[in-house]
């Protein structure tokens, strides 16, 4: 996995590079704010609306750093049982029956509670993994409070207690990246140990950089037109404004059309690649197909 | 106007620094203060700003170069401001932190800027094409031209007319005579003439521009008087209830989603009947383990919150007009969040609107569908409590049970009506909370034909006109119910 084990970056320049050779054109703060991340250790909380390249974020700064991604998906009534670590009891039975008798209450209990015994976790192989890794916790803001105050321990100590067999340290610093929707607010507690990254939208010229990154066969002129009308789509009131995966998918399909320039009519016929609720498409028809008929004569 | 360059020259090094902060740090004994200075202000404006975020901010600083203003307010930002609120609330500060700080120094060291270029006499032809370099910087977006054109704009307006001396109203004035709108002209030929009326100009970009006609009318203004006026505190104007509808809905919208959040999470969990807990035979399987196999403690499954259902209804009489928009706001955000939520407006008599918002998205559609054909039978236009709450209970009378909320959104000015307190008691006490949210100040309450303590009897009425009520209201939705009513 590490066989590309690169050093720690220098700079912010150097995080910015190494992001966009894997595919990934960082915003300024982005580059920066991973940049204090590898150098402080601190865990970053990323929040956005969805569909800004969060996730993205934190497998493109594993695959630049070299490092293995582990990763936490979190949803509602998730416990440390699937998060940190669980023994595996089946195994711990069957050696209980094994021995039925024989041997002593002390011999067994000792063997039973190894780390043989032990499902390690997501949370639980990012600590204790040999190499260092890039930990991603996806989605926080979908689990409890509790999990949060649980989610503290590891995040500021890097350090995992288990009743029965002590506590586990980390033997490598992991690089944290904790993602939100917003659809809560998060403790402060968890907020006061992590560093804030917001991800919005990208600008007219970085969301044409991205589009371009991944269809380079497209015209300049389509996608800078592309762009343009992602960002009007944008600025109406959606109940799911498009994403830039969206916008990508959006420019892979008229390039399969061999789509010459975004007229209305393209534009009526292909927008379900980018919005998706009858009443968002409703309200887009309206106000954009209207504002494109008249430019595509003057383009 | 990077404020490391600003502060750098007149900071001597000094070895006796408070601070733990690294070696670049303490190389200026100016900056460490400085920091701790805006961490001050930002908590002055509410940001939670504690002594681990000063130290990280500290920590930070000695990760980057300083020579990059970018770099350094993002580095700062990151670790001071936590939420994309505090965010909003720190590029404020930041800039008008640095840039009294700056202006403080020039004041004291009594740098002026030197005379102005001057203008002749201002013709239109000057003025048309001082227009279209502006359009132009604001296409570019770039910053530097755009603060010269700002400067060679206010220079310009000066010689024309008089200054009002107050800011804002300067701003607006530069910019209506330049004739720069964000809004796209249809109806102008897109040739010929100022080519850029047709599609109009960035919006953001423009905010910028405007942001530095103020910057630039601010400098003027503290290099006549030689002075700073106070600084004020960014405070309710910036955070005020929404009242432009369509402009503050995502405010609005941010607000609901949180108590969306905690309606779902919090609020529910702690009510219901413990004897319906389910065995969880993976967890107590593990835990009989400890005692060797036999199990002795039973564990449950966790109770998943259940879905909350929510009655709403929502006063559009003439009395609280003004009200309404934002109450309707509310709705509409709450039906993007709610499933099993039924709403009503109310009059004379009450008409169910759920559908309206489920199928309209638009809010502009919405609040015209309702007031137009929405069927709110009003004769009088006058509110009649008492009927709407008889015509409520009948048709949701089967419907309500313990886990329903009622909210009701209105001022309970009867107009001398018979309030039916009798029937409003029977709504809550089939519901199993009931909550008023009044937009009227809590010191016109029972004046008047207001009768809202004839309903607090029976439910939990609050004073509801800013967001920050608004958000008070959720806190209380949501705190676990004392005892089953």
């Amino acid at each position: 996995m590490s066989s590309s084990q690169t050093q720690e970056p220098a700079s912010v320049a150097d995080v910015s590079a190494g992001l966009r050779e894997v595919g990934y054109l960082p915003g300024e703060s982005t580059a920066l704010v991973s940049f204090l991340a590898t150098r402080l250790g601190k865990p970053v909380l990323v929040e956005g609306p969805a569909g800004v390249g969060k996730t993205e974020l934190a497998k493109a700064l594993a695959s630049y750093l070299g490092r293995e991604l582990v990763r936490l998906q979190c949803y509602e009534g998730l416990d440390e049982a699937k998060a940190l670590y669980e023994w595996n009891y089946r195994k711990q039975l069957l050696r209980i029956q094994a021995e039925a008798s024989g041997t002593g209450w002390e011999a067994v209990q000792e063997d039973i509670f190894g780390e043989e015994f032990l499902l390690a976790r997501p949370l639980m192989t990012a600590i204790a993994s040999e190499e260092p890794v890039v930990l991603l916790i996806d989605e926080i803001d979908k689990t409890d409070q509790e999990f949060e105050a649980m989610l503290l321990e590891v995040l500021s100590d890097f350090q995992i207690s288990i009743p029965e067999l002590g506590r586990v340290e980390s033997r490598t610093h992991p690089i944290v990246l904790l993602t939100s929707n917003n659809s809560r607010e998060l403790t402060e507690a968890l907020k006061r140990r992590c560093l804030y990254l917001w991800l919005d939208y990208p600008e007219l010229e970085h969301e044409l950089e991205i589009v371009r990154l991944h269809t380079p066969e497209l015209s300049e002129t389509v996608a800078r037109r592309l762009v343009e009308v992602i960002g009007m789509v944008r600025a109406l009131d959606l109940k799911k404004p498009p994403s830039i995966a969206e916008s990508i998918d959006w420019a892979r399909a008229l390039l399969l059309l061999g789509v010459k320039d975004i007229d209305a009519d393209t534009f009526t016929e292909t927008m379900s690649v980018i919005v998706k609720h009858r009443t968002d498409m409703d309200v887009v028809a309206d106000r954009v197909g209207l504002k494109l008929r008249s430019p595509a004569d003057v383009a | 106007m990077s404020p490391d360059q600003r502060d750098g020259p007149e900071s001597v090094p000094s070895a006796s620094n408070p601070s733990d902060g690294p070696e670049s740090v303490s190389a200026h004994s100016d900056l460490p203060a400085r920091i701790l200075e805006l961490g001050e202000e930002l908590r002055r404006e509410g940001v939670a700003v504690g002594t681990s975020e000063m130290l990280d901010a500290f920590e930070v600083l000695g990760e980057i170069s300083w020579t990059s203003q970018r770099d350094f307010r993002e580095a700062l930002a990151a670790t001071l401001a936590k939420s994309q609120e505090d965010r909003r609330v720190f590029e404020l500060v930041f800039d008008r932190f640095f840039f009294r700080a700056a202006e403080i120094a020039a004041v004291q060291e009594g740098i002026r800027e030197g005379e102005r270029a001057a203008l002749g006499e201002l013709t239109e032809e000057d003025l048309e094409e001082l227009r279209a370099q502006i359009a132009a910087a604001l296409r570019d977006g770039s910053e530097g031209a755009m603060r010269d054109l700002a400067r060679m704009a206010i220079a310009a307006f000066a010689r024309r007319q008089e200054g009002s001396g107050v800011i804002g109203v300067d701003v607006q004035r530069i910019r209506r005579a330049l004739g720069l709108r964000a809004e796209p002209q249809l109806e102008l030929p897109p040739e010929g003439g100022r080519a850029t009326d047709h599609y109009g100009l960035p919006r953001e970009a423009l905010r910028r521009f405007e942001a530095l006609l103020r910057r630039e009318l601010e400098r003027a203004q503290i290099e006549r008087t030689g002075s700073l006026p106070p600084a004020r505190a960014l405070g309710e104007l910036d955070r005020a209830l929404p009242s432009g509808p369509l402009a503050d809905l995502a405010a609005v919208h941010r607000v609901v989603a949180q108590l969306r959040r905690r309606l779902a999470t919090q609020g529910m969990q702690n009510r219901g009947h413990r004897r319906h807990a389910q065995v969880d035979v993976r967890r107590t399987m593990r835990a009989s383990l400890q005692t060797g196999g036999v199990p002795v403690v039973l564990k449950y499954r966790p109770r998943r919150p259940k879905r909350p259902e929510i009655y709403v209804l929502c006063d559009v009489s003439t009395s609280v007009t003004s009200a309404s928009v934002f109450f309707l706001s509310v709705l509409h955000a709450l039906h993007d969040t709610f499933r099993k939520m039924r709403s009503f407006v109310f009059i004379e008599r009450i008409s169910e609107v759920t559908d309206i918002f489920e199928h309209e998205r638009n809010f502009k559609a919405v609040s015209e569908k309702i007031s137009g054909d929405a069927g709110v039978a009003d004769i009088s236009g006058y509110t009649d409590y008492g009927r709407v709450w008889s015509e409520f209970l009948t048709q949701v009378e089967d419907d309500l049970h313990p886990r329903a909320t009622v909210i009701v959104l209105g001022d309970a000015r009867t107009n001398g009506r018979d309030p039916r307190a009798d029937i409003f008691a029977q709504i809550a006490s089939r519901a199993g909370r009931t909550f008023w949210l009044n937009p009227e100040p809590r010191l016109y309450w029972n004046y008047g034909d207001s009768v809202i303590a004839a309903y607090e009897e029976f439910c939990t009425a609050f004073e509801c006109w800013t967001t920050a009520q608004l958000e008070d209201f959720v806190r209380a939705l949501t705190r676990p119910v004392a005892s089953a009513q």
